[in-house]
């Protein structure tokens, strides 16, 4: 028969969710597609090919924004989008009746989340160090990837709580709304010192800005604010998001 | 072994509930008996889909008592022992078959092997198939294969026929039988009801969040000894609804249906009245007119 009556772990069913969240996502081409290739792509536009005249070094600050731009893409997405579609569609529904273990949901999309994050990061490094000939330390290059897939933490939560703001069709266009005005004005696409001056007054005030921060403070390109500020400031949003979500879907 | 035959596996008790100022269940009392099908049927909006959610943890009643197994249903270890199959439960597209069976079946303890799975659905050939790329007979099977897999002792089926076909309702009759037999107890909500007197042991009927009546599908026909009428006339069912006698009066297509108590004097007073009046025709009242009647007195008592 199939088992013995050992006592029953729920390590199993943790893996399978995150694994099939995983599968389920790559197989919804309106997410993996632009969340796998648009980093890359415009990384190799913007940030190589046009950029290409600032030389290695603005290669370098870009290999920083983009790779912030892509986890807060699949961060973003990942939670936000997912999270309407499934209470919309009812899916939330069916796990929470299901014997689903409490926790398995979120932490299935969290390593969804970072999986893609993954990707992103590799692809972005091939990119950096196979044709804009960006020159990192090991230790930068790990500061650099650590930097941006913890950066998945603070902007899933973020995501979390949009999605529970708001119906599956209309959370691909208010995360849009958040996402890509925020990657401007953080300096994500175009160096901050490019901006308008009141524009870079007010960079600090949107999360994105201080990911970047800390992840340009890893390549030495970043504006000298203390590491701890921006730490702090991403610390917190994770928590004041996550518990307003939690409220959300708690009821 | 743990719990006593008369003890129910799931219980509801004295329950109120309201959405804003709507009330939902209005001290519902329901017990569901190991190894008993049980059909719960009510018009919409009667609270059946509110009290199955209360029975699966889904909300937290306003006031009374709700047991699964003797415990919260917000336990996980209740929840182990049941199987959910749900109308507004959907089912992510993009997962195939085989992994939506390998994923719930992680939830339990002691799951039934795939190839169980499988036969009990009728889910041959479909094993690698996505799911949004299914018929919706074939989802409606794989959503019970996924209610089923993990062994439960207790079954939840809200509405499982809805929009199939003659033929896959009967497949899936047959299915709920076997599990029945096996010692399942299920705890059906249905708008066939064909489908509770195919398969309920007990019928509950609720409606304005209150049981109007229980018992078997025999008790509850026999709670109306009522006869039915069809016949094509010109007469309007308005006027026909005002004479003594007649429970309900309503067109039907080209036909006018009436509900009586007793046929006879209705009968003499519609050829009386329409000397034209073609294609009569008198039955016994079945289990959908006894339906209506006990939902409809109890709208009465309530107004």
């Amino acid at each position: 028969m199939d088992t013995a009556a050992a006592p029953f772990s729920s390590i199993r069913a943790y893996l399978l969710e995150a694994r099939y969240e995983f599968l389920r996502l790559l197989r919804t081409p309106s997410f993996s597609l632009p969340a796998l290739s648009f980093p890359p792509v415009f990384y190799l536009l913007f940030g190589v090919l046009l950029g290409g005249k600032g030389g290695p070094v603005a290669a370098q600050y870009m290999l920083a924004g983009y790779g912030v731009f892509g986890v807060i893409g699949v961060a973003l997405f990942g939670f936000g989008v997912t999270v309407a579609m499934d209470r919309e569609q009812g899916l939330l529904t069916l796990k929470r009746a299901q014997p689903m273990p409490p926790g398995a949901y979120l932490v299935a999309k969290m390593a969804m989340a970072l999986l893609f994050a993954a990707i992103i990061l590799l692809l972005l490094a091939a990119i950096a160090a196979g044709v804009a000939q960006v020159q990192l330390s090991a230790a930068q290059w790990a500061g650099w990837a650590a930097t941006c897939l913890l950066g998945v933490l603070p902007f899933s939560a973020l995501g979390l709580w949009l999605g529970t703001r708001v119906g599956g069709r209309g959370a691909p266009a208010l995360i849009n709304l958040v996402y890509l005005p925020m990657a401007f004005l953080s300096g994500l696409w175009v160096p901050l010192t490019m901006l308008p001056g009141l524009l870079q007054t007010l960079a600090p005030a949107w999360p994105a800005y201080h990911l970047a921060q800390v992840a340009q403070k890893v390549v030495g390109l970043d504006a000298g604010r203390p590491l701890l500020l921006h730490v702090a400031v991403l610390a917190g949003m994770t928590i004041v998001f996550f518990l307003l979500a939690r409220r959300r879907l708690v009821r | 072994m743990t719990t006593l035959p008369s003890h129910p596996l799931a219980r509801l008790r004295g329950v109120r509930h309201q959405y804003g100022r709507t009330l939902a269940l209005d001290g519902l009392d329901l017990a569901l008996p190991a190894g008993q099908v049980l059909a719960m049927l009510g018009p919409n909006g009667a609270g059946k889909t509110t009290a199955i959610s209360l029975l699966l943890g889904l909300q937290r009643p306003q006031a009374g008592q709700v047991e699964l197994f003797g415990l919260p249903p917000q336990d996980l270890a209740a929840r182990r022992r049941i199987g959910v199959m749900l109308q507004a439960g959907a089912v992510p597209d993009t997962l195939k078959v085989r992994e939506l069976i390998d994923l719930t079946r992680s939830y339990y303890p002691r799951p039934r092997s795939v190839a169980d799975c499988m036969a009990l659905a009728g889910l041959d050939g479909l094993m690698d198939r996505r799911y949004g790329r299914l018929s919706g007979g074939q989802q409606r099977r794989v959503q019970f294969a996924l209610a089923l897999c993990g062994r439960p002792q207790l079954l939840f089926l809200d509405e499982p026929t809805t929009g199939l076909d003659l033929d896959a309702r009967q497949t899936l009759w047959e299915a709920v039988r076997e599990l029945g037999a096996q010692g399942c107890a299920v705890l059906l909500t249905t708008h066939y009801l064909e489908e509770a007197q195919a398969l309920a042991d007990r019928v509950v009927v609720v409606n304005h969040g209150r049981v109007v009546a229980e018992g078997t599908v025999a008790q509850i026909r026999a709670h109306v000894a009522q006869r039915r009428i069809r016949c094509s006339t010109s007469l309007p069912a308005a006027r026909v609804q005002g004479w003594p006698g007649v429970r309900r009066a309503q067109h039907d297509g080209p036909c006018l249906d009436i509900v009586v108590d007793v046929a006879e004097p209705v009968v003499r007073r519609l050829l009386d009245e329409d000397p034209a009046l073609t294609e009569l025709e008198v039955q016994r009242a079945g289990l959908a007119d006894a339906f209506l009647a006990l939902t409809r007195d109890a709208r009465k008592d309530a107004a």
